[in-house]
């Protein structure tokens, strides 16, 4: 069993939602991240989605695009991430870590060598934003092989019949997207959010996570009532953006603890 | 009979092209995938848009013996298809046009586009004022700065105008913009993307809509010299007015195709936009597969070129392909040949061609010397310079 699939495997018993906080990795500076990481976990982070800067982020919006060029000013690439996981590893070898990124820092390594470099900094899932699964099959036979989890996206616009092959590639977990559009868009709709949910499981027995849009105390535990795993991703960058070196680690332990507090308050 | 039948069912010229977009842009591929099959050999469909063709843009648009210039070279002779004689002053029209026809019979009131000259921007604020659909074009905040006059166009042609701020603030940036804008209001809006690039079926579409042009040369060839001709050249940015020329003569014997890239400041210097040349790696960028100029992380890397409609990291997919197949050849033009290139023609033949044509231009005049006099060379003089005069006089150090 996968780290991923164990965590949710215990969360389940204890009748909890995850909560996964989403931070580029090299954001605001390379040094700070590894620190961060730790700080996310102490403060109920029970996996980490970790970005990987790309100069041309496609699919997100103002807030992660600025995270990344902030990163991209001190050259932050796929193996820098790497090695920041490594480090990470060194003093927390229980939290899974999920790279989020891009195809084409991968297309630079190539898929296979990517793969055992993933093994090798003990990467647990991988989301990359534009392979859909006609396009990477080869790639998830690599993670498959190596026990990395390849998790994919569902949006409000997957057809049922999408829905199948996605899951039949996914493992670990599905990551519903709340939102048309980029990440940092408007609001969610809660309501439509929990049909279209409820719709995915009766397709697959994976854990399902959302995110895209959830950015308090009050979404994180409408979503947590209903998914297994609550992703927020903008709102903890701009808490990053918005600190500085003296206050970085405070202020992004208090946005934890609200949204730890929430999720463990939700009603299954 | 055509024999060439690329790109497969999902938009693949061999590893090239294909669909690398996020999950929540794959329904509104799928749609656009399916309307366009079921338009694109549609006879009303295809009446309107070649309609609009004729009365609107003015096509045929007719080839040019260039003799003067041809005399001045020494060599074969070159001749011009004059898509600088499109309304609009581009190939980029013949493009717009079918993409918005299509918009229009998808119930899509509003149509979005990237462009970097402004050529492409102008060419859809165009066709969207003439069909009456709301039009926002992304542009470089960059580019908005040195193509002043094409962004009063667009505004006056009833378009907003949106300056892009973020990566390099160049034709790249610009085109993430359009993506982010559609998948955010794709119940109501169009996509027009400008050249062969994008996620499938664009690279295909953008072809096919362009490929007028060789249709076109291959009858006026016939009509004015009785047989085709030895080597056909045009510029490369994306690609779109170069597959437009090549793919009808794809499956013609001995004919040369030859794509032109920018070489800016030379491809030794690492300052140029000519990834097919250069030999760059391979990667996925704008939904695509196909050769991308980047640094060892994976990342985007800044583009040279004197022209802004070259000025692009990547290349249509198709172009990889025909690479690859060796079916045709990619060489790149410094800016300073260009240039040359730029001033005879005006000189020669009284025709100001666009910067991105002088390009193609500058590489028959090369080529034609190593030809006999009784061969010729078409290239596909793309369009026309009146929106690159600023450019040239701040080269000249004149202000005007
Ligand atoms: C006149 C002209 N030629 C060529 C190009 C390059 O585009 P493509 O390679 O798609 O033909 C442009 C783009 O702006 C252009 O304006």
């Amino acid at each position: 069993m996968s780290r991923i699939q164990s965590t949710f495997a215990t969360l389940k018993q204890q009748g909890k939602t995850a909560l996964i906080p989403y931070i580029t990795a090299g954001d605001p500076h390379p040094k700070h991240t590894v620190n961060l990481m730790h700080t996310l976990v102490k403060h109920g982070a029970d996996m980490i989605e970790l970005g990987v800067p790309f100069s041309d982020p496609m699919a997100d919006g103002p807030v992660i695009q600025r995270a990344s060029e902030r990163a991209l000013v001190h050259k932050v690439g796929l193996t820098a991430v790497l090695d920041m996981v490594k480090t990470f590893r060194q003093t927390d070898q229980k939290t899974p870590i999920i790279l989020m990124g891009y195809a084409n820092p991968i297309e630079a390594i190539g898929a296979t060598v990517f793969a055992d470099r993933a093994k090798a900094a003990d990467v647990d899932g991988i989301i990359t934003v534009d392979y859909p699964p006609e396009e990477c099959g080869g790639f998830v036979k690599e993670l498959r092989a190596r026990d990395i989890d390849p998790v994919f996206l569902l949006s409000p616009t997957t057809e049922p019949k999408r829905v199948e092959i996605i899951v039949n590639q996914a493992s670990g977990f599905v990551y519903y997207v709340s939102l048309k559009g980029v990440t940092g868009a408007a609001n969610l709709n809660i309501e439509e959010v929990s049909e279209r949910v409820a719709s995915i499981r009766k397709q697959t027995n994976l854990p399902v996570g959302v995110g895209f849009g959830i950015r308090d105390a009050a979404t994180a535990k409408a979503t947590a009532a209903i998914a297994d795993a609550v992703v927020v991703g903008s709102r903890m960058v701009q808490t990053i953006e918005a600190s500085n070196d003296d206050n970085l680690l405070d202020n992004v332990a208090t946005l934890m603890t609200e949204l730890k507090t929430a999720v463990d308050a939700a009603k299954k | 009979m055509q024999l060439y039948d690329m790109p497969d069912a999902r938009g693949h010229f061999g590893q090239y092209g294909g669909t690398f977009v996020a999950e929540t842009l794959v329904e509104a591929l799928e749609e656009l995938r399916v309307m366009y099959e079921k338009y694109r050999h549609d006879p009303e469909f295809l009446a309107e848009y070649h309609y609009d063709l004729k009365h609107f843009v003015g096509r045929p648009s007719p080839i040019y013996h260039a003799k003067r210039l041809s005399d001045k070279v020494g060599g074969a002779q070159i001749y011009l298809k004059r898509e600088d004689l499109n309304h609009t002053g581009a190939h980029k029209i013949n493009n717009t046009i079918g993409q918005a026809l299509l918009a229009k019979r998808m119930g899509k009131p509003r149509v979005i586009a990237e462009t970097g000259a402004g050529q492409h921007g102008v060419a859809t604020a165009t066709i969207a004022a003439r069909l009456g659909l709301e039009c926002v074009v992304y542009m470089g905040s960059e580019d908005v700065k040195r193509q002043a006059p094409n962004v009063f166009r667009m505004k006056l042609l009833g378009a907003t105008v949106v300056p892009v701020e973020s990566g390099s603030k160049t034709l790249k940036d610009a085109l993430n913009e359009a993506m982010r804008d559609w998948v955010t209001n794709v119940h109501n809006t169009f996509y027009i993307i400008g050249t062969v690039a994008g996620p499938h079926p664009y690279p295909m579409m953008v072809r096919d809509f362009q490929a007028v042009i060789g249709d076109e040369a291959k009858v006026q060839m016939m009509e004015m010299v009785g047989h085709q001709p030895d080597a056909v050249v045009a510029c490369v940015g994306g690609g779109s007015n170069a597959m437009g020329i090549f793919y009808p003569y794809i499956d013609v014997p001995n004919v040369r195709l030859i794509g032109v890239e920018a070489a800016g400041h030379g491809i030794e210097t690492g300052m140029h936009a000519a990834p097919l040349t250069a030999n760059s790696p391979v990667g996925v960028l704008h939904g695509n597969r196909t050769y991308l100029m980047q640094d060892a992380d994976g990342q985007i890397i800044e583009t040279h070129s004197v022209s802004a409609g070259l000025d692009y990291p990547g290349v249509g997919p198709e172009h990889a392909w025909l690479k690859d197949i060796k079916r045709a050849e990619y060489v790149a033009i410094t800016d300073d040949e260009a240039m040359a290139a730029f001033h005879n023609l005006c000189r020669t033949e009284g025709i100001i061609p666009a910067l991105e044509s002088s390009h193609a231009l500058a590489y028959a005049e090369k080529l034609a010397k190593t030809m006999s006099k009784d061969q010729i060379i078409l290239v596909n003089l793309s369009g026309r310079g009146d929106k690159d005069i600023n450019t040239v006089a701040k080269l000249a150090n004149i202000t005007l």
